[in-house]
Order: structure tokens, then sequence, then C-alpha cells
């Protein structure tokens, strides 16, 4: 391991239940890289991407084994808490999810659970986070409104506004522009395209176009395996499994 | 003020063993309280005699339970059928809008206390049996009424519910086969809700079989075993509450006694009912 | 040898079922609509501005509610004071801090069972526990507690239907953003199943308003208005009841059962707002 990773995944399994969704996967996060995950549903992307910052934890049957290191430190024992990690690693998901508040509510809910009160320092995040997620001249007019008013494209780079509030070293987005419009689609991916300066992206998408058009490394997964992982151009021009060759020209999905 | 996350982890679950705790409770005094009359009367006596004199030390609570097995049985002949029928009206007969307007009225009938409907009762209902049928008025029958009245919001509205919860499916499948909304009713329908419909029953029937303010209103309070449905008579519970106050030495514990019969009694039926309910929102 | 039976063509059956339907339904409306219409007719004209503030003259025979009115306040207060709490955590532990374990399910079994007790049994209880062993006598305390064990059923089933319902998303973004779990349940769930809980919290009200058996047992009657947890006090149905049964005054009978009527229609309607508010929320 070196300084350039940040996050380590040592055979990693993931049951829920009976059902195996995560088969041994070993593999490392680069820092300020955007690493894409492609694969047909149900091979596993999501169950990995939840394991890296334990949501997983929410649901009953979910089983794991295997190392998951950020930084260093294994984030299942206790040197690392739960809300500390997740602090760390924020997450985006596919349908934009706003809180039942403002706006600005909704951006400073991270922090305030944090303890921060101070008004101008909230406001200060707000319009920080706002900005970086290319929302900030479209509502900074209206930042006491509900975020229900918001379209579905500006709610989503709202919740990436959100998660930028806690300053995450990781963002992990999930399929997030699977219910958004095509202009939307595109501020969304170059939202993350600028993070990568600051941010570690983890993407996972149906889209293997989108893999291609923002990500530097791409991982292929199929029936909780990881098949192949590289540079994006190598996989997109050269892959070296017949599957993910298979899959990135249509022959399934 | 931050509590550490267990903490807040124990005091909830305390908040939430508290019904326990007070179930345990309940049942702890309620059975030692009425303990000694398993010892002294005996439970066969108890039970089967027939004759509830607390001053010639006779504790028979048959009268009773047949005062309350007859006012709650005249209960369900009265508000099942009735209730029944309006709750088969209101969803497959009625416009929407009309039905929609009078579900949460008649549910809002089911909070009117217990006590108002005995009134009426005794007002309207104890002269109107006494001029039709004779004897004094003050009935099993004047109770069996107003329990009847009392148990029609909670069958109507559960079975309305039960209907409604039915997928669509199945009305339109059998109207796709040419049968009328009748027939559907009965055929599809009536078949299809049975676990919700048995569940308002087994309700309305522990309501009945609870209801205490009423009866001691209009059911005559007479200890004497009753011969047919015009006589007074008392119920498990009217018996219980008449005496309480004054009871002493083995009558109270005789009372407390009766008590734990129809807490047993009850309890049966809800946990029959919950599981039926569960049963029918699978 | 087969018998033909004589069967109507299912048209006229249904003709038939429908005026009988109908009719039934006529009657069961009607009956209940009876009951409200006779007590408002005879009660309203006795409910006036002295009937409402004044006290309880000649054992009621003239005067007005007013202590009844006070001792329904205090004990249907301290009763939610004590099962809301009570309720609302339960609900929270239920559903936001547990998995199905057995435990759960006896302590869901336990909830149910204490929905179904009659509420003859709670005033005997509350008599027993209350009144005599923990020697607070007939007081607005004994009255409140055991109304508070009366309600705390009502309360948790409400609460846990009104928590469920808040979608499992508001969760994972809570904690997505670094939140405890308490933390989450305060700011994310708990905001949102608030019209739903409180709805539960206003139905009790209108159960408690109408209790008489559990309160004659454990808050007595007295008659003055009570200035004290310790008092003994009456409610407006007991006083209602006592009037009727006593045969005080059928005039203040109707008035005070015309005051009884109208409470419960204010407060189901506000619940009934407050629960179309709720599920605007959820469609949102």
């Amino acid at each position: 391991m070196n300084d350039d990773t940040i996050f380590v995944i040592n055979n990693l399994r993931v049951w829920y239940g009976a059902v195996e969704a995560v088969r041994n996967i070993s593999c490392g996060i680069r820092r300020h890289e955007i690493l894409g995950i492609i694969g047909p549903a149900n091979s596993g992307k999501t169950s990995f991407l939840r394991t890296l910052n334990r949501l997983n934890d929410l649901v009953p049957s979910c089983r794991t084994e295997g190392e998951v290191l950020l930084n260093g430190v294994d984030i299942y024992s206790d040197d690392m808490p739960v809300p500390e990690l997740r602090k760390r690693v924020g997450m985006v998901f596919a349908l934009p999810v706003p809180l039942p508040m403002s706006i600005m509510d909704n951006i400073t809910y991270g922090p305030r659970m944090q303890g921060i009160r101070s008004r101008s320092t909230l406001s200060e995040i707000t319009e920080k986070c706002l900005r970086a997620a290319s929302l900030w001249d479209e509502v900074k007019d209206r930042l006491h409104v509900s975020a229900f008013r918001l379209s579905g494209g500006q709610q989503q780079r709202l919740c990436i506004a959100r998660t930028l509030a806690l300053q995450p070293d990781v963002i992990l987005f999930d399929e997030p522009c699977s219910g958004l419009d095509p202009i939307s689609t595109a501020k969304v991916e170059a939202t993350m395209v600028e993070l990568k300066q600051r941010h570690t992206i983890v993407l996972v998408t149906n889209n293997t176009k989108q893999a291609s058009r923002v990500s530097d490394r791409v991982a292929f997964f199929l029936q909780g395996e990881l098949v192949e992982i590289g540079a994006t151009d190598r996989i997109f021009t050269a892959p070296r499994d017949r599957r993910t060759e298979d899959y990135i020209a249509g022959r399934f999905g | 003020m931050k509590m550490p996350e267990w903490l807040i982890r124990r005091v909830l679950f305390l908040t939430a063993f508290s019904s326990l705790a007070i179930l345990a409770l309940i049942a702890l005094f309620i059975l030692k309280e009425g303990f000694p009359v398993l010892t002294s009367v005996g439970p066969g006596r108890f039970l089967l005699g027939k004759t509830w004199l607390p001053g010639n030390n006779l504790y028979g609570i048959l009268p009773f339970i047949i005062g309350s097995l007859w006012v709650t049985a005249g209960a369900l002949a009265i508000g099942v059928p009735l209730g029944l029928a309006c709750a088969i009206c209101l969803v497959e007969f009625v416009p929407r809008t009309v039905s929609r307007f009078l579900k949460p009225t008649i549910e809002l009938l089911a909070g009117i206390p217990s006590v108002v409907y005995g009134f009426i009762g005794v007002v309207i209902l104890t002269p109107w049996i006494r001029s039709t049928f004779g004897g004094p008025g003050f009935s099993l029958l004047a109770g069996a009424l107003v329990l009847g009245v009392m148990i029609l919001p909670t069958i109507i509205s559960i079975s309305m519910d039960a209907f409604q919860a039915l997928p669509p499916s199945y009305r339109e499948g059998s109207i796709a086969l040419g049968a009328t909304r009748w027939q559907t009713v009965h055929l599809v329908l009536l078949p299809g809700a049975r676990s919700g419909i048995l569940a308002a029953v087994i309700l309305g029937m522990g309501r009945a079989v609870g209801e205490t303010m009423a009866v001691i209103m209009v059911a005559g309070n007479a200890v004497k075993m009753p011969r047919t449905i015009l006589d007074p008579a008392r119920t498990l519970t009217s018996n219980i509450a008449l005496e309480m106050s004054y009871a002493m030495g083995m009558h109270r514990h005789a009372l407390f006694a009766t008590a734990v019969v129809l807490l047993f009694f009850v309890l049966v039926l809800n946990v029959i009912a919950g599981f039926l309910i569960r049963r029918a929102n699978d | 040898m087969t018998e033909q039976r004589f069967r109507l063509p299912p048209r006229t059956t249904q003709a038939l079922v429908q005026i009988l339907l109908y009719l039934a339904c006529g009657v069961a409306i009607f009956i209940l609509a009876f009951v409200i219409i006779f007590i408002l007719k005879n009660g309203l004209p006795v409910v006036t501005w002295r009937f409402l503030t004044g006290p309880v003259v000649d054992m009621g025979k003239a005067g007005g509610i007013f202590p009844s009115i006070v001792g329904t306040v205090f004990i249907t207060g301290l009763a939610l004071c004590i099962a809301t709490p009570l309720g609302v955590g339960s609900a929270i532990y239920l559903t936001e801090y547990t998995r199905p374990t057995r435990i759960t399910r006896f302590i869901r079994f336990g909830v149910e069972c204490l929905a179904g007790v009659p509420s003859i049994i709670f005033g005997l209880f509350g008599f027993v526990f209350f009144v005599v062993t923990l020697r607070l006598g007939w007081s607005i305390l004994s009255g409140g507690l055991s109304l508070a064990a009366m309600l705390l059923p009502t309360i948790i089933r409400t609460s846990e239907e009104a928590i469920k319902a808040v979608p499992v998303s508001y969760r994972e973004v809570s904690y997505c953003l670094g939140t405890t779990r308490w933390q989450t349940v305060v700011h994310s769930v708990l905001p949102s199943a608030l019209p739903g809980i409180l709805t539960g919290i206003i139905l009790s009200i209108g159960r408690s308003v109408g209790e008489t058996a559990v309160l004659i047992f454990t808050a007595g009657s007295a008659i003055q208005t009570p200035t004290s947890l310790m008092q003994s006090a009456r409610t407006m149905s007991v006083h209602f009841y006592l009037l009727a049964r006593e045969g005080i005054s059928m005039q203040m009978a109707y008035g005070t059962a015309a005051i009884l009527v109208i409470s419960i229609l204010i407060i189901n309607i506000i619940s009934y707002g407050l629960m179309h508010r709720f599920i605007s929320r959820r469609t949102r």
C-alpha cells in the first residue's frame, strides 16, 4: 500500500442472508481518481459501494467478511467509529432525496449535526458547496425555499452539495444520473470531474458511455466478481477478459 | 446535552418494556386478589354456581356469565348483519363521494362515550321495550340493543377497510365474467375479505364483552339468573362495577376472580383477532 | 328424480338484495345519526356560559359543570404526559433500535394484550395498585396513571405506524451525513412522523374524554373544582353518568352529554385534519 491509495479492499465478501452478493473482491482505490464501476444488474456493484461507507449495516440480513482499509485503518474496527467513517466517505444516491426542509437546511444538516451553530459559518458552507455543485447561481435568492420545489436535476446537485458540506475525502455515487435528463446529466458529470481535484470519486453506473467519459479507471463487475480493473482507455479499447469485451460491446447487459 | 448512544438505547428499551411491565402488574394484582376464591370457593362452584349472595357467602357467577353471553350474542346479532350490510353498501353500491364523507362520520361515532349510548337506551329504549314487550324494560334485550349499536361503527369501519384492501383485479375479473355486482360481492369479495371481517366481528365482540357503563344503565342489574331476554340481569363487567365500592373480604376477592375470568376471555379474543388481522394484511 | 330449484334471475336477485342492503345501511346510519342529533337537540339549549363556568350546585341539580371540565383537563393532561413519552419512546425503540427478535415480538404481544384489556379492569387495577397499595387515594394522580396505562397501546400503535411510514431513504441520507442513530431519529424521522404521532395523541384525548369506568374507581367523584393532583375529581363523563344514574337532573344530564358529544366531534375533526396533512405530505 502506498500513499497513492486511499482505499484498500482485501478479500471482501458480502452476503444478504444466504445470497452472496460480493465474491472475494480485492482492489485499491487511488486518491483523486474517478473510479467507474460498470456491470449488468445484480453484479454486486451497489453492494460493494455500500460497504465502503458501511451503509450495509442498515440491512439486518447483511454479513461482511474481509478487510476494507481507509487510509490504512480497517473501517470495521473500533478505531473507526461509523459516524466518523461516514463523514469521510459521503454518498449520493440514484434518486435525489432532498430532506423535507429548506435548501439551506438541507446543506447545513451535516454540519449542524456535528455541532456547528454559527450562522455565518453555515452561510459560508452553504455558498461554497452550492458553488462547487454548480447550483449557486440558480438558487442563491431562494435558499429558504423548500427543497422539494427544485427540479430533479437541481435536487440531485443539491444532494451533491449536501454531501460536500462535510468535506469528505471520498464521494460515492450510486447511479446518480439514472433519473435525470441529458442536460442535468451533463452538469452532474462536469461537477464530478471538477470535484476530482479535491476528492476521490467512486462512481457506479449502468451507462458504459458515462463511465468512459468521466472515469480515470474502470472496474467491471459480473455476478459479484471483479472481472477486470484498469485505465479507462485500455479497458474500452483492449479489454483483457472476454466477458468485459462482450459487456462493453453490448452483447449482454 | 449529549447523552451517549448506549444510554439512549437503554432508556428507550425501558420505555418499550413498560407495556409488558404494566401488563404483568395488572395480571399479578388481579390474580393475587382473586386467588383466594380458588381455594375457598373452588372453581367449579364459582363458575357454575347459580346464586350470587355475598351476604350468605355464595359466589356463583353463572348468572353473570349467562348475562354476558346473551348480551354479547344479541349485540353481534344486531351489529354484524347491519354493520356488514352497511359496509358492503358503502363500498360497492354507494357512489364514492358519498361513502368518502360517510366513513369518517361513522368512525367519529365510534368515539361517542358509552355512557351516552347508555343514556339514550334509558331514555328511549327501555320505555319502548316495556310498552311493547312488557316486563320492566330494563333487560338483557336493552343491553343487547345498546351494545349492538355501539359496536356498529367498529364493524362497519373495519369491514370497509377489509373490502377496500382487496385488489381491484378481484372485482374486475368477476365483472369481466359477466357477474352482477351482488354476485361479485357474495361470491368473490366476501370470501376474499373473510379474515378482515372476522377480525372486525371479534373486535366488536371484545368491545361488547368489556363494556360496563352502558350495560349498567339499561340491563336492569338483577342478581338472579335471567330466564328470558326480557329479564333484568347483570353481566360479568356490571357486577364488578356495581359492587366494587363496598365489597370486603371474600366478596372483594370474588369480584377480582370475576375480573380474572373476564380478562382471560377478552385476551383470548384479542389474540385471535390480532392473528386474523395480520393474516388479512398479508 | 331431480328437484328443480326455483332460481331468480341474477338481475332480480341483485335488485332485491340492493334494496335490502340500502335499507339496512339506511337503518344503521339513521340510528347513529339519531344518537347525535337527539343529544344535541335536547342538550344544546342547556349549554350556557354559566353552565360551562359555574360550580356544581346541589349535587348537580343546578349550577354548571366547570369542576368536571377542570377535572377532565387535569386527568387527561396528566395521562398524556405519562403515556406520550413512554409510548413514542417504545415506538422508536421497536422500529429504529432493534431488528425483529424474540424480545421485540414479546413486547409487541404485550402491547396487543394491553390494548384488549377492558376499561373496568384498568379501573380495578388502578384501585388496588394506585389508590390502595401506593396509598395515592382517590385522586387525579391515581386516575391519570391508570388512564395512561390504558392509552399506552394506542399511542404505541399509531406512533409505530407513523414512524414506519417515513421513507427509508431519509434515514440513509441522514446516516450518510455522519449522524448517530439518535440524531437521525430526532432530526430526520420524527419531524416527518409528527403528524401521525399527533393524530394518535389526539385520538387518545378523545378516548379519555369518554372514559368512565376507569376513573370512577381511581379518581373518585368529588364535586369541587380540584386544586391539586392529590385531590379527587370527576370528569365530564363521570359527572354525566352519575347525573343520569342517580336521576338527579335530566336537564343537566342532557347538557353534559351535549358537551361531551361536541368535544368528541371537535377532537375527531382535528385529528382528521392532521391525518390529511400527513397523507398529503407522504405523497409529495
